[in-house]
């Protein structure tokens, strides 16, 4: 007989599936907004920039990294790793910017403004892409390839032109 | 001492006691702004596990809500740690 509640999680995880598609994302979008930051501060925003989108997907993973293995052992304990690993990577966003605020290459405002935007629009992205149905709880499958010669929307608006 | 040189000290004593009260008043600005993403994540992952351990085949769906629903709350803190930074380093 099945449990009335539950107080762990076996089924697959969603928040890895969301993290590698948020950090495909980033690394899609990265070289236009490295370069344009580039031109507008130089080289050393360029590179505060790519610093800070490779804290914003390495903050993601470690934060579904955390969240995923937790619910496999217990609820309380994912819970737990939830709050107080939002204090630990907030630590250790703090501790990545701290190690470098004095080198010659880091340009706080494009830094800052990256950290901000890069995080903020990669999650506004990644909604679109989210399913919330039973059959597909994590993200919406892929649109299924079209036949040879053009997708079915296509096909079919042809046809009502040949009719 | 001269007159100037008195004038000198606090000139610079001011500076100082500016440059103290905008690294407390950047500090301050962080923590607090930490504190209400703490409570609203506290909140959506405390609601998050009741629902999933009350209906376990919601839980995929629920987990993805409560994993876009943290990065987002966390977003207000990286807005408070960014503008503690621009106050301090900028």
């Amino acid at each position: 007989m099945a449990e009335a509640v539950v107080t762990r999680l076996d089924g697959p995880a969603v928040e890895g599936a969301i993290a590698k598609d948020l950090a495909r994302r980033a690394a899609a979008v990265a070289p236009a907004v490295i370069v344009l930051f580039g031109l507008i501060w130089g080289l050393g925003g360029a590179v505060s920039t790519a610093y800070a989108i490779a804290i914003v997907v390495v903050n993601f993973v470690c934060a579904a990294a955390l969240l995923s293995t937790t619910a496999r052992i217990s609820l309380g304990l994912l819970m737990g790793a939830a709050l107080f690993g939002y204090l630990v990577r907030l630590g250790l966003i703090f501790l990545a910017f701290w190690v470098v605020r004095d080198a010659n290459w880091m340009k706080v405002v494009p830094f800052g403004i990256t950290l901000v935007v890069t995080h903020l629009g990669l999650l506004f992205w990644e909604m679109r892409y989210v399913s919330a149905s039973l059959a597909f709880p994590g993200l919406k499958p892929a649109a299924a390839p079209g036949p040879v010669g053009g997708s079915a929307q296509s096909r079919d608006s042809s046809g009502e032109k040949e009719s | 001492m001269s007159a100037s040189a008195i004038l000198a000290q606090a000139a610079e004593a001011g500076g100082d006691a500016k440059n103290i009260a905008a690294a407390a008043s950047a500090g301050y600005g962080y923590g607090l702004a930490a504190i209400g993403p703490g409570i609203g994540i506290g909140y959506l992952v405390g609601q998050s596990v009741q629902a999933m351990a009350r209906q376990p085949e919601a839980a995929g769906m629920v987990r993805t809500t409560m994993f876009l629903g943290i990065a987002f709350t966390e977003a207000l803190a990286l807005i408070g740690f960014v503008v503690f930074i621009l106050l301090k380093f900028a």
